[in-house]
């Protein structure tokens, strides 16, 4: 897990250098200040020891140019940190729309992914190198969290939420995940790898792995047998209810005229709870799923309602040439 | 240089707060505020001993890779009272409630706080939730981790949530009595002439963390409630499975317990004030902007709790706010680091044990201050956060920031609070070996964080072993270093020198009265004619430097 340089650990994603560059800045200024008050600190102490036992020094009251001068000096370096850090953390923050997307639920004290290509791990993660991916994350149970050292990635994996976490590798090999939200007994046991691999040994892997069906597909099928189709149509073309073709990413208007992206968090929530946010026009008549499905059957109802955009169940594979889909290994010297 | 004065001292008699009176029922009843001081100190160190034990188990445990000397279930508990234990039975109470019961009416003239009967009742209410939580420990322990989250806390653990919730909960009114006595003591009780810019500043950090006691606490109070309400009674408030929020609780939580370190740190930035000033024979330099940013402290620390909450799919631009604003909150302690450092320029420096504690603050809570701004930058905090590197940044705050202060004031004023002097040489062999045995234990978990180990893990892959070796052998003489004047305190009491009123030829009011106290601790209403710090009259003031020309 270490790297070639002491102390410092594996970097494998585009992500490391960033996070590490402000890193190393703030270690540099909290070196320099510590640095600096230790040695006026010890320089002081020699220099004004107590030479009598009944000398008194004569006071001092203060300076308000040099009290301005150490109040706006860490000031404005703080504010670089911050704006740095912020703008990384921007970054980390927002996947990538074209990113690979893989689902990854928490259970005590293990964890589920599932590929959209139907490939189903425990504890482990096989990705492509050179590859955006990004992780929709939830639990079953207590808040988890996704943790890559090595990515400098970390999100907490809240029950009742979908979180995102992306990240894009830059080295093949092993690398460790951890839980690093505590969770319970098993705690520390809740760690695993992800394995990242050229492209062509990803897509020998995928084909290598008996494929079940796609989340898409179960989705379908699920889609069937909770009755879904009675009220949003066959084909998710509408009735009853509001039509999911294209929903994905749409804007849709409220009852009461507010408007929403439909994303995750409101697919799910309009399974859930589906009074909450009625879509304008429809009626408060569905019941609630909640407690009903579990984490994956929501999972995989997301991934049909999303593959929903062309009128079709089945999604276009991940990568349509692996060649086309490799990126050149990102050399981090820009900054 | 001037020579020194002494400063008058009336004859001592032969009666003080401690022999006034005999008997238990003297001690169980009393409304003395030293005495009450005392009872908090025989209670706070039974506490902080539970509470190192715990310390002793987890770095032997942790000592090697596999979870091999306890079982998960049982470290789990270990490190989550070890927590409650130390945040809520020592650190908060430690200095508030020992050094600012005792000294806070001394220092102002006063003869006692202004609700004798209520100081009382929050050292009772301190123990009625005391023996809640340790009844809870016994019981079987709480494995939740100090910070209760949901809904683990509410609906997955299998241990005893609410009774050491409930623990917490009776223990926040005591700190809320104290922190409102404190309050109208400061307002109402100082003697003739001493205006609030004469005020030592160990009584300013007193009074902002009395604010921060007084708003902050309620709210620990409405969550540990909440919480236990939806433990039992199923209320859906934090667990979805039932419609709750499961990041509300940390919302709330952190509200109380980011503004809490500031409980923890700023009675012991008080009583650095007061050592660096009292051992340098300097009054404090820039005096009004270490007051002031006492308070700047306790009102920016109730903006920045969302610090916490990176990494919990907190709204991005919420978490620039929030990163921004604990930014902010740095510097007022950076004035304070730079203020103390520049009052030592030109003055007369001694080597007491409690100045090697005040220096040992110096720096280790300019370490702890400058790793909190990793974790308060953004990106940094998503690779640290959870990490080692968390836990070695609050303990540089708490051990090294509050438990120095603490142990310094201890030994600054153990003359006065029990009328004899501990023994010099070992107080210093202690306080050094307290500062390496800190650091050994806690600066290896920062490289051990950044490398990636997360916190709570009761095994642990093999490549972090040696930063827990070096880590587990410095808490080894981190305890040795605690033992030794937790021994030479109880032998002084007998054994130790006579201490003379003043034994450190200082100014401030409580040297000014015998060693130990009379119960009213003064003959008379003193009537304050000098400034804080005043060790030789104002006409003397030197104009230094090629910053000179405004005084302050």
């Amino acid at each position: 897990m270490q790297s070639w340089v002491p102390f410092v650990p594996d970097s494998a994603s585009t992500m490391s250098w960033k996070v590490d560059a402000v890193y190393f800045y703030l270690s540099g200024v909290t070196l320099f200040f510590t640095l600096l008050i230790s040695a006026i600190l010890v320089f002081f102490v020699i220099r004004y020891r107590r030479r009598t036992p009944y000398e008194i020094p004569r006071p001092i009251a203060g300076s308000h140019k040099l009290e301005t001068l150490w109040t706006v000096i860490p000031f404005l370096i703080s504010m670089t940190i911050f704006g740095w850090a912020a703008k990384v953390y921007f970054d980390q923050s927002s996947p990538p729309k074209n990113a690979m997307e893989v689902y990854v639920v928490g259970k005590q004290w293990m964890w589920k992914i599932q590929h959209s290509t139907g490939q189903r791990e425990i504890n482990e993660l096989h990705v492509p190198i050179g590859k955006k991916i990004k992780l929709i994350m939830t639990t079953e149970d207590v808040i988890h969290d996704f943790f890559v050292p090595a990515f400098r990635v970390k999100s907490d994996v809240v029950p009742g939420k979908y979180t995102t976490l992306w990240f894009e590798a830059t080295k093949t090999g092993k690398f460790d995940f951890y839980c690093a939200e505590y969770c319970g007994m098993n705690h520390s046991g809740m760690i695993g790898s992800v394995v990242v691999m050229e492209s062509r040994e990803f897509d020998n892997w995928l084909s290598g792995n008996t494929s079940n069906t796609t989340p898409a597909v179960a989705g379908q099928q699920l889609f069937q047998t909770l009755g879904c189709v009675s009220c949003h149509g066959a084909t998710g073309e509408g009735g009853r209810g509001p039509a999911l073709n294209g929903l994905f990413g749409r804007e849709t208007q409220l009852v009461g005229g507010q408007k929403i992206t439909a994303d995750e968090a409101y697919i799910r929530e309009s399974i859930l709870n589906p009074q909450a946010q009625l879509v304008d026009g429809f009626g408060p008549i569905m019941p609630t799923f909640q407690g009903q499905i579990s984490e994956d059957q929501l999972v995989q109802l997301l991934a049909y309602i999303k593959s929903l955009q062309a009128n079709s169940p089945q999604q276009s594979a991940p990568a349509s040439s692996p060649a086309a889909a490799t990126k050149p290994s990102p050399a981090p010297a820009a900054k | 240089m001037k020579e020194f004065e002494s400063f008058e001292v009336p004859q001592p008699s032969k009666v003080n707060y401690i022999n006034a009176q005999y008997g238990l029922k003297s001690w169980l009843l009393t409304k003395d505020h030293k005495r009450i001081a005392l009872l908090y100190l025989g209670s706070i160190t039974f506490f902080f001993f539970i509470g190192g034990l715990y310390a002793m188990m987890i770095r032997l445990e942790l000592l090697t890779p596999q979870g091999d000397l306890l079982q998960s279930t049982t470290y789990n508990k270990v490190f989550t009272q070890h927590g409650i234990i130390m945040v809520f039975f020592f650190l908060i109470p430690s200095i508030p409630a020992t050094l600012g019961n005792f000294l806070v009416p001394m220092m102002i003239g006063a003869k006692d706080l202004a609700f004798p009967r209520i100081n009382l009742l929050s050292w009772y209410i301190y123990m009625a939730g005391g023996l809640i939580t340790i009844y809870a420990l016994l019981a079987g322990g709480v494995d939740t981790g100090w910070t209760f989250y949901t809904p683990f806390s509410t609906t997955f653990s299998n241990s005893y949530v609410v009774a050491a919730g409930l623990g917490i909960f009776v223990n926040g009114f005591s700190s809320i009595l104290t922190g409102l006595n404190f309050i109208v003591t400061i307002h109402t009780m100082r003697a003739p002439g001493m205006t609030w810019f004469r005020l030592p500043l160990f009584i300013w950090s007193h009074y902002a963390t009395s604010l921060v006691m007084i708003l902050g606490t309620p709210v620990i109070a409405i969550t540990i409630l909440l919480l236990a309400f939806e433990r039992v009674a199923r209320v859906g408030i934090f667990d979805p499975a039932l419609g709750g929020d499961p990041i509300l609780f940390q919302h709330l939580f952190w509200f109380y317990s980011h503004p809490a370190v500031y409980i923890m740190v700023l009675p012991s930035m008080g009583v650095v004030s007061e050592l660096i000033a009292n051992f340098s024979r300097k009054n404090i330099f820039g005096y009004k902007f270490v007051a002031f940013s006492s308070l700047a402290i306790a009102v920016f620390g109730f903006l920045v709790w969302g610090h916490h909450l990176f990494v919990t799919s907190q709204s991005v631009y919420a978490g620039m706010i929030f990163s921004f604003l604990s930014f902010a909150v740095a510097i007022p302690s950076a004035v304070k680091v730079f203020n103390w450092t520049a009052t030592l320029y030109k003055s007369s420096i001694s080597f007491d044990t409690p100045m090697l504690y005040a220096l040992g603050f110096i720096g280790l809570f300019t370490v702890g201050g400058m790793t909190g701004l990793f974790l308060a930058a953004l990106a940094v905090d998503v690779h640290l956060s959870d990490t080692y590197f968390v836990v070695a940044h609050f303990h540089y705050i708490m051990v090294g920031g509050a438990l120095m202060g603490y142990l310094g004031g201890l030994h600054y004023w153990w003359p006065k609070i029990s009328g004899r002097m501990y023994p010099e040489g070992w107080g210093r062999f202690s306080a050094l070996v307290i500062f390496v045995g800190f650091n050994l234990t806690f600066l290896p978990q920062f490289v051990a964080g950044f490398m990636g180990m997360p916190r709570r893990y009761h095994a642990y892959p093999p490549e972090f072993q040696v930063f827990n070796v070096l880590s587990s052998a410095g808490a080894s003489i981190l305890g040795f270093g605690m033992l030794i004047p937790a021994i030479y305190f109880v032998w002084s009491m007998r054994y130790g020198k006579v201490a003379e009123a003043n034994p450190w030829h200082l100014p401030g009011l409580e040297w000014r009265t015998q060693s130990p106290p009379l119960t009213e601790n003064f003959d008379t209403t003193p009537i304050v004619t000098w400034e804080a710090y005043e060790f030789a009259p104002p006409s003397e003031t030197e104009i230094v430097g090629k910053f000179a020309g405004e005084l302050v």
